[in-house]
């Protein structure tokens, strides 16, 4: 397919320009105070480039292609923000996770990758009492970890059980997701992928099944407007009016 | 005008010394489980990602609810004029700061990072009702302590009534805002409910009540000041008001959750099948923090009994300790519904498959940490009123009824 073509030839250039963000952000980190650290890596996408809402970054996730029992966009979430694995899955932090469900009156089974909706009016921002709980301007959800003092508040307001406490020492840390036992956290959509240019989230980049349609919702020439405006989807809990960045099909 | 005298708690110093060691072997134990549970991570408690809150909060929100009708007692006296419970509202007073401190102590330790308790102060989310507690509560602090002055410096009486009710008023907001931390979480369908706020001012009135009622008879009777049946009758009454309250809006929100049939799952968990919550609701909360405790306060012999009444408020604080383990942990537990209509039958992040509910079991550095802090509220009351004239030479009828009199 030509489409994985161009994929590769992009991930070439963006490997070089991945090393090349790495080294300047380790030279960043030394100068600076480690507490400024996020606000730098935030602001150093592209310097040229401020993040704007002219981009809402979302995901349509058609749960007729996922498959039962398989774990690729866990594996590939895991290995590239360096989540632990202490073998306690109640305490340990996923950012995505596999869901089987199960009609209850038609039998039929289903599906689905669920990780943080990147809501539009998102509750968790709302209850932080800190504000470490942002929302940017491109749709994205995240947590600053050098604010959040680990109330879990925000966890006990997201409709999505969508984060994690970090209950356990860190031993692993890479530089693009600065993280610490006691905060909390949850899927980024990959942001340190996409401030360096690149267009794809690990998740969706490793589903063997093209499940996981990774793109910008407000740009009506892209694949992912484009399949949202011919196909149906749902967002899960429509109800509660969040405007989720991360869409279904098919459940 | 003949004046109430206050004097400083007088029981012998090794009685004294005696009683702050023992609270102080809970406060260090809460401050070794702190230590533990902070170098370790959270991991060594009974919380995990599905249940988010446990043990201390539970213990948390107790104390700060108690703490603002722990402050009852003194509205009564100055802002509605009742003069037999003037005498009363200096030590009502202190006792709700100190509950406070107790509560708050217990929130800020079990956060992820209590070292970051500057950031909490310094930068604020408007639109969280989390921010504004801080200020609820900070400024709760300063009111009381206001009122508490105007109370004792003589030159400051003729304020008291004004501090009195901006007290007031403060503590049913303080409340409110406690009880809409859990209002506001329109995701878990136990918290999702507008009854929530006016329960919580209801259950401070009681919980308060039963401390200060257990705090006033152990002072008293400790150093052999005379207490009499009188004002003892009175509170004791109103405590069974209180609890009649609590008993009446536990029904009212149940009634309510049960009219609306997509919380029927939820009512069914927490009232038939939820194992040790629904053990925790009938036989703790409602049973021996409710009905029993009424019983004992309206029987015509063991009401007027001391050690029974102070049983029952003992009752109270056990049943109101159910009671928010229930509402916190127990609408934790229940799984969240995220897909309507179907069953979660695999998952890796336990989303309550086949329904089940999430595992939840206090761990023994929870439970000390909330006991350091219910023991550190009864030491800072216990040091204050053995420094300072918090309480009335004598409340015995005689006095009192030439107190009211004589005003
Ligand atoms: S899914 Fe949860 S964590 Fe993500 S934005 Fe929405 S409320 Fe926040
Ligand atoms: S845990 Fe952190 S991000 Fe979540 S509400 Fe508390 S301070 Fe905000």
């Amino acid at each position: 397919m030509s489409k994985s073509e161009v994929h590769t030839s992009e991930d070439q250039v963006n490997a070089s320009r991945r090393s090349f963000i790495g080294k300047t952000a380790a030279l960043t980190t030394a100068a600076i105070a480690p507490g400024l650290f996020l606000h730098t890596s935030a602001g150093a996408r592209d310097p040229s480039q401020a993040v704007t809402d002219k981009v809402r970054w979302g995901m349509l996730i058609d749960t007729n292609k996922c498959a039962d029992g398989c774990t690729e966009c866990v594996s590939a979430c895991n290995k590239e923000n360096g989540l632990p694995d202490h073998g306690r899955p109640a305490s340990d932090p996923q950012w995505i996770r596999k869901v089987k469900l199960r009609d209850n009156l038609t039998g039929r089974e289903t599906n689905l990758p669920m990780l943080c909706q990147h809501c539009e009016h998102p509750p968790c921002v709302d209850v932080c009492p800190t504000g470490a709980s942002f929302k940017r301007a491109d749709g994205i959800v995240m947590v600053d970890r050098h604010v959040c003092i680990g109330c879990r508040y925000c966890m006990m307001a997201c409709p999505y059980k969508a984060r994690s406490f970090i209950h356990e020492t860190i031993t692993e840390k890479p530089t693009h997701a600065p993280r610490g036992k006691g905060c909390v956290e949850s899927c980024t959509l990959c942001v340190h992928r996409l401030d360096r240019g690149e267009t794809t989230t690990a998740c969706a980049e490793a589903c063997p099944h093209q499940a996981i349609l990774f793109g910008d919702l407000n740009d009506p020439n892209s694949e992912l407007a484009q399949r949202l405006k011919s196909e149906p989807s749902r967002q899960i809990r429509a109800d509660l009016q969040l405007n989720t960045g991360v869409r279904y099909t098919s459940i | 005008m003949k004046k109430m005298y206050f004097r400083e708690w007088a029981i012998e110093s090794p009685k004294y010394w005696g009683i702050l060691a023992f609270l102080g072997l809970f406060i260090g134990a809460a401050a070794l489980s702190v230590l533990y549970m902070e170098h370790e991570g959270h991991y060594v408690t009974g919380m995990n990602n599905q249940v988010v809150w446990g043990t201390p909060h539970v213990f948390a929100v107790f104390l700060i609810v108690a703490a603002s009708g722990a402050l009852n007692v003194a509205s009564i006296g100055s802002v509605f004029g009742v003069k037999l419970y003037k005498p009363l509202a200096p030590l009502s007073g202190l006792l709700a700061i100190m509950l406070l401190v107790g509560g708050l102590l217990v929130l800020v330790l079990d956060l992820g990072r209590p070292d970051r308790l500057l950031v909490a102060m310094t930068t604020y989310n408007f639109k969280s009702i989390f921010a504004w507690n801080i200020y609820l509560y900070t400024g709760f602090m300063v009111i009381v302590a206001a009122y508490l002055f105007t109370m004792m410096e003589r030159k400051a009486n003729q304020y008291t009534q004004q501090m009195g009710l901006l007290a007031f008023v403060w503590r049913l907001a303080l409340t409110t805002g406690t009880g809409s931390i859990f209002g506001f979480l329109v995701a878990r369908q136990a918290y999702d409910a507008a009854i929530m706020a006016p329960m919580f001012i209801i259950m401070s009135f009681s919980y308060g009540l039963a401390f200060f009622l257990l705090m006033l008879i152990y002072t008293f009777k400790a150093e052999g000041r005379p207490l009499g049946d009188m004002i003892l009758h009175r509170l004791k009454n109103l405590l069974g008001v209180f609890i009649a309250a609590v008993l009446f809006f536990t029904i009212v929100y149940h009634l309510t959750n049960l009219y609306v049939t997509e919380n029927h799952a939820l009512e069914s968990f927490i009232l038939v099948s939820g194992g040790g919550y629904t053990l925790a609701f009938w036989v703790f909360e409602v049973f021996l923090g409710g009905l029993l405790p009424l019983a004992i306060l309206f029987h015509p012999a063991l009401g007027i009994n001391r050690n029974w009444i102070v049983g029952a408020a003992l009752l109270v604080l056990l049943g109101g300790l159910a009671k928010i383990f229930v509402i916190i942990i127990g609408g934790q537990a229940f799984p969240m519904a995220l897909f309507p209509g179907q069953t979660v039958i695999e998952s890796s992040f336990g989303d309550g498959i086949n329904g089940q509910a999430a595992q939840y079991m206090a761990s023994l550095p929870e439970v000390l940490l909330g006991f350091g802090g219910v023991a550190l509220a009864i030491a800072g009351t216990l040091v204050a009123v053995r420094l300072l004239k918090f309480l009335p030479r004598a409340l015995d009828d005689e006095s009192l009824d030439t107190q009211v009199a004589k005003h």
